[in-house]
């Protein structure tokens, strides 16, 4: 049986980035799932590498070699994780323009756990009023759990309300684990042609 | 094979000096580009339609009747026609006119056009953009093919006991290229009649038209009109040539840099990587074009684009002398070589007409286009 592919977007700007450490902690901790039915490949997009690429696509229309690749992945993947940064109370603009070029249909069906970081708590609910609605706009299936990391979540456990980043990251990831495993394997793509015949007969006055 | 030029007819700034031409000047200038290309010994000149500045050519075959008085080999054609956006019936009547005009010399390609706003200018719904473009299509062939047609569809009034004159040159109506640059839908169409089908790959990484050439080959032969390579096949191209490749590329960066189309995008290094563009010596552009080929199969009509983003006239004159003089004879000697005698030249009025003689005397000629 081939090995799963699982695919992390990183939309984290600085070296090293939080945003790519959220992302490597829940890609591994899903692996670490998968891992008990299936080998699993996992694979990290970082679109800051990617970032002349994507805005050249913008003006041109089409993508150049790198960035073809990496949409490649995503498109292939048998579950991603996609993490952002919060800017200005929402996903920063590069990680919105790398799923602005990806086609459409890409994610439809697909799992997608969905994370971000941000300098304070009280920007996490970015993830239910903007990143949740944008994968349902893509036909993703995304987890239940999103996975939101403030500065202070690195240093500190839970507290009586709240589980800690690390509860929080494997209860998220096992979400994400089980929906793979459970997703039907996908059709291999064909270029569906609508005969000639039928475009005409359905212009039928 | 046939070689020629296709222009957008933009009315663009020279980023080198600040100049904009006035559309008087731009419209001397695409016919100025005409007259050299034949000059030159290239086959076919073609313009763009386009309804909005800053593109002048709103009346190709006005402009291109005027052409066809003042050359005498030249192949009159467009890049594109709007068939989604110009009634059919002034479609078949204007080109069958010019058809005469310029005793056969006449072609046209079938677009859809990238210019949403267009479609209400002419009274056209956008979301209806490939249902317009299949059923003006069927009434232009039909139009072309039968001298009296009834016809009612969903986008015009119904015609009846209708006769569109005058009737194409010896019964032979101008060939057609099917032109899209993302549509299996067009693809699909040029096979079911046997057309051509033109993939303006200038943009674009070639992978993509790979794929459409493919499938437009595959199912050409699927509806009986020969085998896959026997499908017509029209390509774009992009070019800009000095003797020192060094000396192409200084000179055309600034043009490039400000491009319309993709410029403040990608280097012009980046983009001659991954799409047509070719600046360099006539070697380079040789050489990139033969790879077309390999990527393509063999084909009937190389255009090339040598006109826009605020190339001064005298520019694009010395352009196509190196293209006549340089590179067009080569490559026509290199596409020859190794060509297969099954795979069709380039059409034109003659062999069309030479085509519709030889199948009348075998009594079926190929059923196509007729809705079933």
């Amino acid at each position: 049986m081939k090995p799963l592919k699982l695919v992390a977007v990183s939309a984290g700007l600085s070296q090293p980035s939080s945003t790519r450490l959220l992302a490597d902690r829940l890609a591994e901790a899903a692996r670490r799932h998968l891992a008990e039915e299936r080998a699993t490949e996992v694979r990290v997009v970082e679109l800051r590498d990617l970032a002349t690429d994507i805005a050249n696509t913008m003006v041109t229309g089409f993508p150049g070699a790198a960035l073809r690749e990496a949409i490649e992945a995503v498109t292939e993947a048998d579950g991603v994780i996609a993490v952002t940064p919060i800017f200005t109370a929402s996903y920063s603009g590069l990680f919105k323009s790398f799923f602005d070029v990806i086609d459409n249909t890409a994610l439809a069906g697909k799992p997608v756990l969905i994370a971000a970081t941000g300098g304070t708590a009280r920007h996490s609910l970015a993830l239910e009023h903007a990143l949740r609605p944008l994968f349902a706009y893509l036909r993703a299936i995304v987890v239940p759990t999103a996975v939101y990391a403030a500065s202070e979540d690195w240093g500190t456990g839970g507290d009586d309300r709240t589980e800690g980043l690390a509860v929080r990251i494997s209860r998220a990831a096992e979400e994400l684990a089980d929906l793979v495993l459970r997703r039907p394997a996908a059709a291999e793509p064909i270029d569906a042609v609508i005969p000639f015949a039928q475009q005409l007969a359905a212009l039928r006055p | 094979m046939q070689f020629g030029i296709f222009t957008v007819g933009d009315v663009t700034t020279d980023p080198t000096t600040g100049r904009t031409p006035s559309e008087h000047e731009r419209i001397k200038a695409m016919v100025a580009i005409a007259l050299k290309a034949e000059e030159v010994g290239l086959d076919v000149f073609a313009t763009g339609e386009h309804h909005n500045p800053p593109f002048v050519p709103s009346s190709p075959t006005t402009m291109l009747g005027y052409i066809a008085a003042r050359t005498e080999r030249l192949i009159l054609s467009t890049s594109t026609t709007l068939i989604t956006t110009n009634d059919p019936v002034k479609i078949a009547e204007d080109f069958a006119m010019l058809q005469h005009l310029a005793g056969g010399r006449v072609d046209l390609m079938l677009g859809r056009g990238n210019t949403g706003p267009v479609y209400p200018w002419f009274g056209k719904d956008i979301r209806q953009g490939i249902p317009l473009a299949i059923e003006n299509y069927a009434l232009l062939h039909e139009l072309w093919r039968k001298d009296v047609v009834d016809w009612e569809g969903r986008f015009r009034t119904p015609l009846q006991s209708f006769t569109s004159t005058p009737r194409p040159l010896d019964g032979v109506p101008p060939f057609v290229w099917h032109g899209s640059i993302r549509s299996p839908e067009i693809a699909e169409q040029a096979a079911y009649y046997g057309d051509g089908f033109f993939a303006n790959n200038i943009f674009w990484p070639k992978e993509h038209f790979v794929r459409l050439i493919e499938l437009y080959r595959q199912r050409f032969a699927h509806y009986g009109h020969g085998t896959p390579e026997q499908a017509v096949v029209g390509l774009g191209g992009q070019v800009f040539m000095r003797k020192n490749s060094q000396d192409a590329v200084r000179e055309f960066r600034p043009y490039f840099d400000n491009a319309p189309v993709y410029g403040h995008g990608p280097s012009l290094e980046e983009f001659t990587d991954q799409t047509p563009l070719t600046v360099g010596s006539p070697q380079e552009v040789i050489d990139k074009t033969l790879t077309f080929r390999d990527s393509f199969g063999d084909y009937q009509r190389q255009l090339f684009l040598m006109d826009h983003a605020g190339l001064p006239l005298k520019t694009v004159l010395e352009q196509l002398d190196i293209l006549g003089e340089e590179v067009v004879p080569v490559l026509r000697r290199e596409f020859a070589a190794g060509r297969p005698s099954e795979v069709p030249d380039g059409p034109t009025h003659g062999a069309l007409v030479a085509r519709r003689d030889a199948e009348a005397g075998e009594g079926s000629p190929v059923p196509a286009g007729s809705p079933a």
